[in-house]
């Protein structure tokens, strides 16, 4: 089980919560000059690191407010950042 | 407004446990707005407003709670109170019914279900919460240290919930 810090709620269970990937992917801003491989690049592929990894998280069955968070994908450890 | 029209939709259910009953119809008024001229309660917490329970749902969220048929008159208080103030007054008594659970057993009960931490030392009387129990989604509140719980849950859920109510309280009495 993880204790997942929601900005809002304060610390609640994992069941709580729902998993938005990888945070901070930027929208293009034209989106049509892209290639399709681009496109394919920005809709499709993250990265995957190990440790630290910048995640969305949306409080789902709590206030329902969206929120960015880092989670060290090694030891799950959350690291408060908003 | 309450009449002959109105079913709960734990109309007919037998609440087998002693300790577990319904308070249908309560109104509920959602009032979401960034400044509001009197004090609202801040996160987990309950409040008061003009003699009615003020529930925080959110940031910029609460929810008014009044005896049945209250909604018109909570609605009215809070557009005066609003005034020329943007803000968004829903009236959705409609949307949930309320199951009240009470008594030495209260606790353990629901702890058999939801993932919060109900010990008295993190979950008192004037608290209050958005949480799961039995994974359905409610709004959970502690009224007084008896404890009394009033579980808030939709009313297409009320139905499961008092049935896994009926199951949990099953060895306590
Ligand atoms: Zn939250």
């Amino acid at each position: 089980m993880l204790l997942i810090r929601c900005p809002w709620c304060g610390p609640r269970n994992e069941v709580e919560f729902s998993y938005g990937g990888a945070a901070d992917v930027v929208y293009p801003p034209d989106p049509d000059a892209l290639s399709d491989a681009e496109w394919g690049e920005y809709v499709f592929v993250r990265d995957n690191p190990r440790g630290p990894f910048a995640e969305r998280w949306v409080h789902t069955a709590g206030c329902r407010r969206w929120f960015r968070a880092v989670r060290n994908t090694v030891t799950h450890e959350f690291r408060e950042e908003s | 407004m309450t009449d002959d029209l109105m079913r709960s939709p734990l109309a007919g259910v037998t609440f087998t446990a002693p300790f577990v009953r319904e308070l249908p119809f309560l109104a509920m008024v959602n009032l979401r707005v960034g400044t509001f001229p009197h004090p609202l309660p801040g996160p987990n917490r309950v409040g008061t407003l003009d003699g009615r329970d003020v529930l925080w749902l959110g940031p910029d969220e609460w929810l008014v709670v009044g005896p049945p048929g209250d909604a018109p008159a909570i609605e009215t208080l809070l557009h005066q109170a609003l005034g020329d103030t943007h803000g968004s007054v829903v009236d959705v008594s409609a949307n949930r019914t309320t199951l009240a659970v009470s008594g030495p057993h209260a606790r353990d009960t629901l702890a058999k279900g939801c993932p919060l931490d109900l010990h008295p030392s993190v979950f008192g009387p004037g608290h209050c919460a958005q949480t799961l129990l039995a994974r359905a989604q409610v709004v959970l509140r502690q009224v007084d240290a008896d404890p009394t719980y009033h579980v808030l849950v939709r009313g297409s859920f009320a139905p499961y919930l008092a049935e896994w109510l009926a199951d949990a309280t099953r060895e306590f009495w």
